[in-house]
């Protein structure tokens, strides 16, 4: 555990009821701590304050003090210090704590000041939240429910702005619906490190635009549709796809890099439609690449696995973990297992089992690649660390299989099983590959599984539940979204079976969450550092594991998002 | 009649003056400058305090407090910025400065550089000004070549350069953390305050000062005769003189520059500027720029005033208001920009308030909500109605809007645009709510375009 550094609170009074926050913090923030909603559009945690959209407005008043002798001017009827209320409301967003800060978000002014800016921000704005994509998710919908006046007194026309301008491969802008809270231009310039968004023209007719000659284009730019309070900025690919209310939301994590950014995966029927960022304040804040909400389209691809095969011919999956089984035991000794950085926690832990069974090494194939010290590290395995926990490896993997290439060629290997890696990418010629007999467990097709004795599909990451520890060394769980592929079972399961059939034993066909469960319990007996915990006592932002054991390996990660590699 | 008593306009339109150095210095000029660098920078800033001088910008903040309020510890250099985006419709004294008397105003804020330590100056000129652009341009390269701006001025280890920043053409420039963003090369969108002081983080996020033309000029005049001689012009709290801006309906508009709370309202349009218009007579006066509250005239004003040490009954006429900050304060209105906007009962309030809320709407920055949408609802509501759409509650619902706006935005904008649809319903409201009767028969002469 990382001990948190010790900070000054301050008492502030919202609403009658005191409550103690760091210095510094503002009137949103310190008002959310009691429960008190402050409604805005324009300030967003993560980014700087401009307190623009003036929805935030409360009453504050100040401990009075007597000017001439520094000393607190008490109030007679309560016995406590007079408080001096300002005329004038101000902006939650840019009012930070003090001491004795006194704010009122339930008077008639702040009831009035709301009741304004809601009528001013929908005067322009079309009405038309039926055929809106945002409805559902609209922060303009929900606060005119919540604090609007319920009718409109504007008779006048309407601004009438551009409906569909492309701002990029990915984003689509509805300047109409904009209610120009500048969120997006501030997080392009600020987190995304690309500043193409501005505003032209003024007052009511200001337009959203990219700068001229220069697009939306950065990978980061469906982060401006997430915190887009309204409908202006949707995502190309998501937009008129279905309704959010449908959609049920799952957490999840992205496994595009070792980062690891939280993430919500929201599916219907089945399906999923889109991938968006979960808040870790640790990990991604809000935020997580574009590249990384597109992984769900691997679930319905079209090279995906979904049948299990033996010699190429349709076979039950029993039928397969009994060929499997012979196969290896006929070729004890000459069995070597490819796993991999995509593998879960759980299911390296159980390929660890299954090697130090056939007394054989297993070997890890690297993906190192362009990262953007942002949210995309080098490493593109989510779980290289996993495989370090479990004892999978020892090493860092390497992007070649030196050895195993020699040993096929000197005929030391006669089966290999792969766990969803394509040998070929890792310096494994289709010749070799066909000297020896390959056992493949894996979600999508390639060379290596057109090439395998053995076929037996599993699932993806959206499809099953686990853990990844990211670069940290933070250990994060993901659940499962959807249902995978008729027939197609969890990797555990057939990890399971194998091993059994190996040790001549017989397991009924257990479900996967039990067998999460009990993964688990062998897991926090044998690694220290995970003992205390359980799959369901993960917290939903993950927790630090130890890795002082791996303090000096060299790994690849370059400095990223509230991540800094150990020099 | 009163006097004027001119001080800054002291050389506006005398034959033979003109705007180069060589004039300038025929008629004592830079001699203040040369005195004022040999004294102590501290020593000029308390004439300032002392003279009571307040800003001739709008808000007539004192500029002794405006100096005093820099932050000189935090080892940033200090700015000085001339706001020079005189763009308040009916205000036009700081161009006739520009145009006939720059080195007046190049003077004041040297000595104004000197005594805080300013390295770096900029005069921010409004777009619409190109030839006064020009103007200063020349002027300060005649000053810097006689060595009054520049390195080492008159002999002295001090130096500071001045450069002319030209705007684009926007009102809101003016607002002074809009015109920093707009010199530090971004939209002019006022900063929020706090925690953006300019005082404190002000240009380049470094202590400034912000200051009228016509403020500055007053400097030069204050280190001259010292802040004690000029506290004694004008009166008590409003000490100096200031220029007038005189349009609309009135036999002389025009500038005049007066010690400030000598003359009335009465005076100033009577015998001043002659009167109304033959076979008219007043009806309204807006007394500090467009964006002052409109008088009526045959209002009263009664209630108790400062009068030296005590207090005072007053119970005015509007001809009997003096035309200083506090009176006008007094009475509901500003001083302002010195713009005194004078109507007789020609003008429809409808259509004068269509007019101004026109400029409003157009001007409007869009950074905050209720600015943005408040000014562009308020003039289709006028719009409409000067084009025989109105409808008797709409008065009250322009009242609505603009009490919806003043006090809850970035900056003064927001009280900029809802003063004068408040106080145009407030003052004339059966006007707005029989402008539906007036016009409905007569439709057909109505214009068929937007009035602006």
């Amino acid at each position: 555990m990382i001990a948190t550094p010790t900070v000054d609170l301050i008492t502030v009074n919202i609403d009658g009821k005191d409550v103690a926050v760091p210095k510094g913090t503002n009137v949103i923030e310190a008002a959310a701590k009691v429960g008190v909603d402050v409604p805005h559009y324009c300030y967003h945690p993560k980014l700087t304050v401009v307190g623009n959209c003036r929805m935030c407005l409360v009453e504050m008043g100040l401990p009075a003090v007597d000017p001439a002798t520094k000393t607190p001017v008490m109030d007679p009827a309560t016995g406590k210090q007079k408080i001096n209320w300002m005329p004038r409301p101000v902006i939650g967003c840019a009012t930070n704590a003090s001491p004795g800060l006194h704010i009122r978000t339930t008077t008639q002014l702040v009831k009035d000041c709301r009741e304004g800016v809601m009528e001013f921000l929908l005067v322009n704005h079309p009405l038309d939240c039926p055929i809106c994509d945002q409805a559902g998710e609209c922060k303009l919908q929900e606060q005119a429910t919540g604090y609007g006046r319920g009718y409109s007194r504007y008779v006048e026309d309407k601004n009438v702005k551009p409906k569909r301008t492309v701002l990029g491969p990915r984003v689509t802008l509805d300047d109409e619906r904009c209610i120009l809270c500048s969120r997006c231009i501030r997080f392009s310039k600020e987190v995304a490190k690309d500043d193409v968004l501005g505003f032209i023209d003024r007052g009511s007719t200001s337009t959203l635009t990219c700068f001229p000659g220069k697009q939306l284009e950065n990978n980061y730019s469906l982060n401006t549709v997430d915190i887009c309070p309204v409908g202006a900025l949707t995502s190309t690919d998501f937009r008129f796809k279905m309704r959010v209310w449908f959609l049920k939301q799952t957490n999840s994590i992205d496994t595009e890099t070792s980062v690891g950014a939280n993430t919500v995966v929201w599916s219907r029927e089945g399906q999923i439609y889109r991938i968006t960022p979960r808040q870790n304040d640790e990990v991604n804040d809000t935020w997580m690449a574009d590249s990384g909400r597109i992984l769900y389209k691997q679930v319905k691809a079209e090279d995906r696995l979904t049948h299990t095969s033996v010699a190429k011919q349709a076979a039950s999956l029993a039928e397969a973990i009994t060929k499997a089984s012979e196969l290896i035991k006929a070729n004890a000794g000459a069995v070597r297992l490819v796993a991999s950085g995509k593998n879960t926690v759980e299911e390296q832990f159980l390929i660890k089992h299954l090697a130090d069974s056939l007394a054989t090494k297993t070997s890890l194939i690297s993906r190192v690649g362009a990262g953007d010290n942002i949210l995309v590290s080098k490493d593109h395995n989510p779980n290289v660390r996993g495989a370090l926990l479990t004892g999978l490896i020892s090493e860092l993997p390497t992007a070649q299989l030196t050895t195993l290439s020699s040993e096929i060629d000197s005929g030391k290997v006669k089966v290999v099983i792969s766990f969803s890696e394509d040998l070929t990418a890792a310096g494994i010629s289709e010749s070799q590959l066909s000297k020896v007999q390959v056992i493949y467990i894996g979600t999508h097709h390639n060379k290596t599984s057109g090439l395998a004795a053995i076929v037996i599909p599993s699932l993806t990451v959206f499809e099953k539940s686990g853990t990844f520890i990211n670069q940290q060394f933070r250990i994060q769980k993901f659940v499962a979204a959807v249902p995978g592929p008729a027939g197609v079972v969890d990797d555990l399961v057939i990890l399971t079976h194998l091993t059994s059939s190996l040790h001549g034993t017989t397991v009924q066909l257990t479900q996967a969450a039990g067998l999460l469960a009990q993964t688990w319990t062998s897991l926090s007996a044998t690694i220290p550092s995970l003992a205390p915990l359980s799959f369901s006592t993960i917290p939903d932002t993950g927790l630090l594991v130890d890795s002082t054991a791996f303090a000096k390996l060299p790994f690849v990660e370059t400095e990223t998002l509230h991540f800094k590699p150990v020099v | 009649m009163p006097e004027q008593r001119r001080i800054i306009f002291k050389h506006i339109d005398s034959p033979g003056y003109t705007n180069d150095i060589a004039c300038y210095q025929q008629n004592g000029g830079y001699e203040t400058l040369k005195a004022a660098v040999l004294r102590k920078p501290e020593e000029l800033i308390e004439e300032v305090k002392k003279s009571g001088l307040r800003g001739r910008g709008g808000a007539g903040f004192s500029c002794g407090l405006k100096w005093s309020l820099l932050d000189r510890k935090s080892g940033k250099p200090i700015y000085l910025i001339v706001n020079a985006d005189e763009s308040e419709p009916g205000t036009f004294k700081d161009r006739y400065i520009l145009h006939q008397d720059p080195h007046q105003l190049i003077e004041g804020m040297m000595i104004t550089c000197f005594a805080n330590n300013v390295k770096q100056a900029y005069i921010y000129i409004r777009g619409e000004f190109p030839e006064g652009a020009r103007i200063l341009e020349k002027a300060l390269a005649e000053a810097r070549k006689a060595n009054f701006v520049g390195s080492n001025i008159v002999g002295t280890t001090y130096s500071c350069d001045i450069f002319v920043h030209r705007g684009a053409g926007a009102y809101i420039c003016g607002e002074e953390t809009g015109l920093i963003e707009s010199i530090e090369g971004k939209r002019p969108y006022p900063r929020i305050k706090p925690p953006f002081f300019p005082a404190v983080l002000g240009l380049y996020q470094c202590p400034t000062i912000v200051n009228n033309v016509e403020t500055l000029c007053h400097v030069k005049h204050i280190a001259a005769m010292g802040g004690e001689a000029y506290s004694k012009i004008g009166t008590p709290g409003n000490t100096g003189t200031r220029i007038l801006c005189v349009s609309g309906h009135v036999k002389r508009p025009g500038y005049y520059e007066f010690e400030v709370g000598k003359l009335t309202l009465g005076e100033l349009l009577n015998d001043v500027c002659g009167g109304p218009l033959p076979g008219r007579t007043f009806k309204a006066v807006i007394p500090g720029g467009s964006s002052a509250k409109i008088l009526r005239f045959g209002e009263r004003f009664k209630g108790k005033r400062k009068v030296g040490a005590e207090m005072q009954d007053y119970d005015w006429g509007l001809d009997d208001v003096p035309m200083d900050f506090d009176s006008l304060a007094m009475i509901g209105s500003m001083a302002g920009s010195g713009g005194v906007i004078v109507m007789d009962d020609s003008v429809s309030m409808v259509e004068a308030l269509a007019n101004i809320n026109a400029f409003y709407a157009h001007e409007s920055c869009g950074q905050c909500t209720p600015c943005r949408e408040g000014s562009l609802w308020m003039k289709r509501i006028t719009n409409r109605m000067v084009l025989g759409g109105a409808r008797p509650e709409d008065g009250a619902l322009l009242k609505n809007v603009a009490d919806q706006i003043a006090g809850r935005t970035i900056c003064a904008f927001g009280e900029a645009c809802s003063w004068p649809t408040q106080s145009f319903v407030l003052k004339f409201g059966e006007e707005f709510k029989t402008y539906a009767e007036r016009t409905k028969d007569s439709s057909a002469t109505l214009a068929t375009t937007p009035l602006v």
